[in-house]
């Protein structure tokens, strides 16, 4: 296969069947979680709740000040980690145009050093937790080969994202073919791995934050 | 008929709803589910990771509700759970979980933790994992009527002491009474203040209220161990009551699990929404209070701090009124470091005190109130539910701690204004049994 | 450089040739080293080179067009002369070509029937053109398949030129969805050396250089993987591009008639596939060294790679997805609907059968019958 066959197949067909893979992967998880449905609430609300599972999708990722003096690392690592990886993802420059060709639209970019510096940082990020992981008796028991897959696959998209950029390790071309084969294997396997939590975060923080409101709890 | 591992899995697959599945597929395992939790954080044990203990659970979410996890099953790659594998679990479905609800709160993904073990619990009973002692409690609340058999006569006992004490008139079967008052046993047998103090009180605010002679007991051991149909059988007589006595609001007692069997599980477990309303005494006193029905003169001046027990507070949604009332008679509220929905539990909720098997890990993760209450430096602590103040004690006791556990509605009594103005023994100082 | 003797003029050869046209031992010295320089051979090389060509004799040359459009044999007959190509072509006898050749019909196919048996085992084969497998019917010279006549003719060749993207790799008519079943040489022919000389059109000097390195070596050049000499096409258009420094800068034009492109910016973002291209158009440019298409303001098409055809929009980035997917995606969606529904089903089935098989619970039963 030559080097542009490769980067043809990356950029062509296995994007498509990726996004195509993901797009149905993602829907019939949807339908697994959802179709299991739920017993209607009988007991009645408080009306004068303060909470609503919209307050918690947003205010979950707010740390309870307690939890994060015991745990420090895993909320910075983790607060790193997803804001490097979501300011690489949708506001590199080049990113914004991918998206663009596909959807239409875009939207302002930032500078690509910060973006850079950021992804560096996501990384570092990514580092901390899988040694956190690995030490810390609690993560170690709760993780199994799939944490440690979706770890790696979580950061060679980053990895090789960031070769490309500085045309490090392998040309550009070929660095960018492994980008875009890396992103594609996240793709594909994101709806069947804890990574799908990117999708069910938002329908268990509503779930949680409905469950407590009717208690006039704002969880 | 007896448990089996059948019936077991089969009400797991039951329970399983979209929120069960949804909360699965969201953890990160992360473990900070572990640092929210008591029995983890007083510990330091891995294997008190809340999330950890619904493994079996969602091992056969995993195989059942999930294609892949279905194929997996069909090519014999996952391991079917066992009976084995549930006799271990029980100790950390039961022992090492109160139902507090703290973990729910911390889950970054937004997991309810606390939802899942509850559920869980229905097949861990149906399958014959579930403590003995809490078995034997359910058995006895079943047949007796109440967890620790105390029977109606226990109650007219106590029922005559207070009104020989207070001479005022308990009533008992009044047919169109506004109100219909229960009781936990902890109640009856240590904290007979609790009666007296509200008998007072509703005779100063002008209420109507009744006791019923067959449905005094508010707790709810079926919920506890996770017997939803015994726990509906429970829950069936105080409806019953409540209906045939057509009051318009029934009164959870101060108890804590007692107020989410009635107000949270009960019109789901009879299958239909209640005619009348459920609330605790705490949100009553709080009505009384402000409507001015509430008079209170003079304002205790010991430092003191509250305890929000879980399932009032954190997994029942009263946290303001118990500080609107203690704002009232306390001079000297000192507010615990976390507080309010994040309170730490006492460590004897969720059937766990009714668990002498794990008293000594109770004890353990009683460390964590210990170093709250002594971060106030009072020796008065006040709360709002009968199995909190029961294990407080005991922790105190146990830690050679000098600080006295006191009823909130009982504080309130003794600071009450009544019209005819007679000298009220305080019952602030009587000590329960326990 | 050693002062090389003056090769002896042998009839029949490439020298009597080069002495008939008046060239002299200079110029073809000169020529020479321009060749060593190309094949990347040592400079040294040039004497040694123009001796062993002068004693050559001349090499019978067969040239098979099939699927093509002659932009091949335009490239290098409509180069200037005197140029190294007509030169090389001059010393060569070509035997049999049917847009050059004067004879026509059967005096053709005769010319070439008659250069295979005079030369059994030594004449070069250069073609041109993909060879449809589709239909025999599809392109045919006198009557004969292109197949038929590929076969027949590379059975006695010493070795194969495929000269041209089609013949070296299928080319434009092999694109999706490919009609004529175009194949290239290579994909038919597994007996013979084949040098591929891609490019649509090659560079013609290429193809030169590829000829005096069998006049001189009377072997094939050094070839990479996909058939193709190392010398021309070892390096990406991108690798010598003189665009470069703005590309290593990130200075890219985004319209053709920006103030970038106008300054000559690089062309990365309008498509260049150079980065992907392996060809010496940038160091060899075209028409006598004048332009290549980068210079001229265009990015690379990438012409000389398998599949350039089908590798995408030309003026897309090579960062760019090739196609939108955006309706692909609701069909998948749809797809994982469907899949839901039926998993959904089967888990309500699951959930009802739980619910069926519960019996009411009674107190005795929160205990196993062995305890
Ligand atoms: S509900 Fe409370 S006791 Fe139970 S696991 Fe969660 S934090 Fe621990
Ligand atoms: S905190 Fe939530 S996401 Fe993290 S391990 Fe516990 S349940 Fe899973
Ligand atoms: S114009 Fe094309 S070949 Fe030249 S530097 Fe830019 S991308 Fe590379
Ligand atoms: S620059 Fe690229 S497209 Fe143009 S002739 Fe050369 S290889 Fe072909």
């Amino acid at each position: 296969m030559s080097h542009l066959d490769l980067l043809t197949f990356a950029r062509g067909s296995a994007l498509n069947w990726a996004l195509v893979l993901f797009a149905a992967g993602v829907v019939l998880r949807l339908f697994e979680i959802l179709g299991l449905g739920r017993r209607p609430d009988l007991a009645k609300p408080r009306p004068d709740s303060p909470g609503s599972g919209w307050r918690t999708i947003v205010m979950r990722s707010v740390p309870k000040a307690d939890t994060l003096k015991r745990d420090a690392v895993t909320y910075v690592s983790g607060y790193t980690f997803h804001i490097g990886l979501l300011v690489s993802i949708f506001f590199f420059a080049p990113h914004i145009e991918f998206f663009r060709s596909q959807s239409g639209f875009g939207w302002p970019g930032l500078p690509s050093a910060l973006v850079d510096a950021l992804a560096v940082i996501a990384m570092v990020a990514l580092g901390v937790s899988l040694a956190h992981r690995i030490t810390s008796p609690v993560k170690r028991m709760l993780s199994d080969i799939s944490d440690y897959v979706a770890w790696a696959m979580t950061l060679l998209p980053l990895l090789t994202g960031y070769l490309a950029y500085h045309h490090l390790l392998l040309e550009y071309t070929m660095m960018l073919a492994l980008h875009l084969f890396s992103i594609e294997l996240l793709l594909v396997l994101l709806p069947f791995t804890k990574l799908f939590h990117a999708f069910s975060l938002f329908i268990s923080r509503w779930y949680n934050g409905d469950i407590s409101a009717r208690k006039g709890v704002a969880s | 008929m007896s448990a089996t591992l059948e019936k077991g899995i089969n009400a797991f697959k039951e329970v399983i709803d979209a929120p069960i599945a949804s909360f699965f597929s969201s953890c990160v395992r992360c473990g900070m589910c572990a640092e929210a939790c008591l029995f983890y954080t007083e510990t330091g044990e891995a294997k008190y990771t809340p999330i950890h203990k619904l493994e079996p659970l969602r091992r056969v979410w995993q195989q059942e509700y999930t294609l892949l996890g279905g194929l997996g099953k069909l090519l014999g790659l996952t391991r079917p759970v066992t009976d084995a594998e549930l006799a271990e679990w029980e100790p950390l479905v039961y022992d090492s979980c109160t139902l507090c609800g703290r973990c729910s709160m911390i889950c970054p993904v937004g997991n309810d933790i606390t939802y899942m073990i509850r559920k869980m619990r229905e097949g861990m009973a149906a399958s014959g994992h579930a403590p003995q002692d809490m078995v034997a409690a359910t058995t006895r609340a079943i047949t007796i009527g109440s967890p620790m058999g105390v029977k109606w006569p226990a109650v007219q006992a106590q029922i005559k002491h207070v009104q020989a004490d207070t001479g005022i008139e308990v009533p008992v079967e009044r047919e169109g009474a506004d109100y219909l008052v229960l009781m936990s046993s902890m109640e009856i047998i240590n904290f007979p203040e609790y009666l007296s103090a509200l008998s007072r009180i509703f005779k100063q605010a002008g209420i109507s209220w009744t006791l019923a002679q067959d449905a005094f007991e508010a707790t709810n051991s079926g919920i506890q161990i996770g017997a939803s149909d015994l726990a509906g059988e429970i829950v069936g007589r105080i409806v019953v009551a409540a209906e045939r006595l057509k009051v318009k609001c029934v009164i959870s007692p101060e108890c804590g699990h007692a107020y989410t069997a009635l107000r949270w599980e009960g019109p789901n477990l009879m299958g239909r929404p209640f005619g009348f309303e459920v609330k605790h005494i705490l949100e009553v006193l709080d009505e009384l209070h402000k409507a001015g029905k509430l008079k209170t003169k003079g304002k205790d001046q010991r430092p003191l701090t509250y305890h929000d027990p879980c399932q009032i507070a954190r997994r029942g949604g009263v946290v303001e009124q118990p500080r609107r009332l203690l704002s009232e008679v306390a001079a000297d509220f000192r507010e615990m470091s976390d507080a309010g929905v994040m309170n730490w539990c006492c460590g004897g909720g969720g059937g766990v005190s009714a668990n002498s098997r794990a008293d000594s890990l109770r004890l353990q993760a009683f460390k964590v109130k210990k170093s709250q209450i002594e971060a106030t430096g009072v020796q008065t602590l006040i709360t709002a539910c009968a199995n909190c103040r029961i294990v407080l004690e005991e922790g105190l006791e146990h830690n050679h701690m000098k600080v006295e556990v006191i009823g909130l509605t009982e504080l309130l009594a003794e600071y009450l204004v009544e019209d005819n103005s007679t000298p009220v023994p305080s019952p602030a100082g009587g000590r329960g049994l326990g | 450089m050693k002062h090389a003797q003056q090769p002896d003029i042998l009839p029949g050869t490439v020298g009597e040739g080069l002495a008939q046209r008046g060239v002299t031992r200079r110029e073809f010295l000169k020529l020479c080293t321009t060749l060593t320089a190309l094949l990347a051979l040592p400079p040294s090389m040039a004497g040694a080179m123009a001796e062993a060509i002068s004693k050559a004799r001349r090499q019978s040359v067969i040239w098979l067009s099939f699927q093509e459009c002659t932009g091949c044999t335009e490239s290098i007959t409509r180069s200037h002369s005197p140029t190294l190509e007509n030169l090389i072509f001059d010393l060569i006898s070509l035997d049999y070509h049917h847009t050059l050749q004067a004879a026509s019909a059967e005096a053709a196919e005769h010319a070439r029937e008659q250069a295979m048996k005079d030369n059994d085992g030594k004449y070069l084969l250069i073609v041109d053109g993909s060879i449809p497998m589709g239909n025999p019917g599809f392109s045919t010279i006198a009557g004969i398949s292109n197949y038929d006549m590929l076969m027949e003719t590379a059975r006695g060749a010493a070795a194969i030129v495929a000269v041209g993207t089609c013949a070296a790799h299928g080319g434009i008519p092999r694109a999706d969805p490919n009609p004529t079943g175009a194949v290239s040489v290579g994909d038919i022919v597994k007996d013979k050396p084949i040098i591929n000389v891609p490019g649509c059109p090659p560079i013609p000097v290429v193809m030169t250089g590829v000829l005096a390195h069998f006049l001189t070596f009377g072997g094939i050049p050094e070839l990479d993987a996909q058939g193709r000499p190392k010398s021309f096409y070892g390096e990406t258009i991108h690798d010598r591009c003189y665009r470069r420094p703005f590309y290593d800068q990130g200075k890219f034009a985004q319209t053709f008639d920006d103030e970038a492109a106008r300054q000559g910016w690089c062309l990365f973002k309008l498509g260049c596939k150079g980065p992907v291209t392996y060809n010496a158009c940038a160091t060899t440019k075209w028409n006598d060294g004048t332009s290549f298409p980068i210079q001229s303001g265009h990015g690379c098409i990438g012409c000389s790679e398998a599949n350039f055809w089908d590798a995408g929009p030309l003026y897309k980035a090579l960062s760019m997805p090739v196609s939108a997917t955006t309706s692909m995606l609701g069909a998948a969606a749809a797809a994982g609907a469907a899949a839901g529904v039926a998993v959904t089903w089967h888990n309500r089935s699951t959930k009802a059968a739980a619910k069926a098989a519960h019996e009411k619970m009674t107190v005795q039963e929160l205990s196993r019958e062995e305890k």
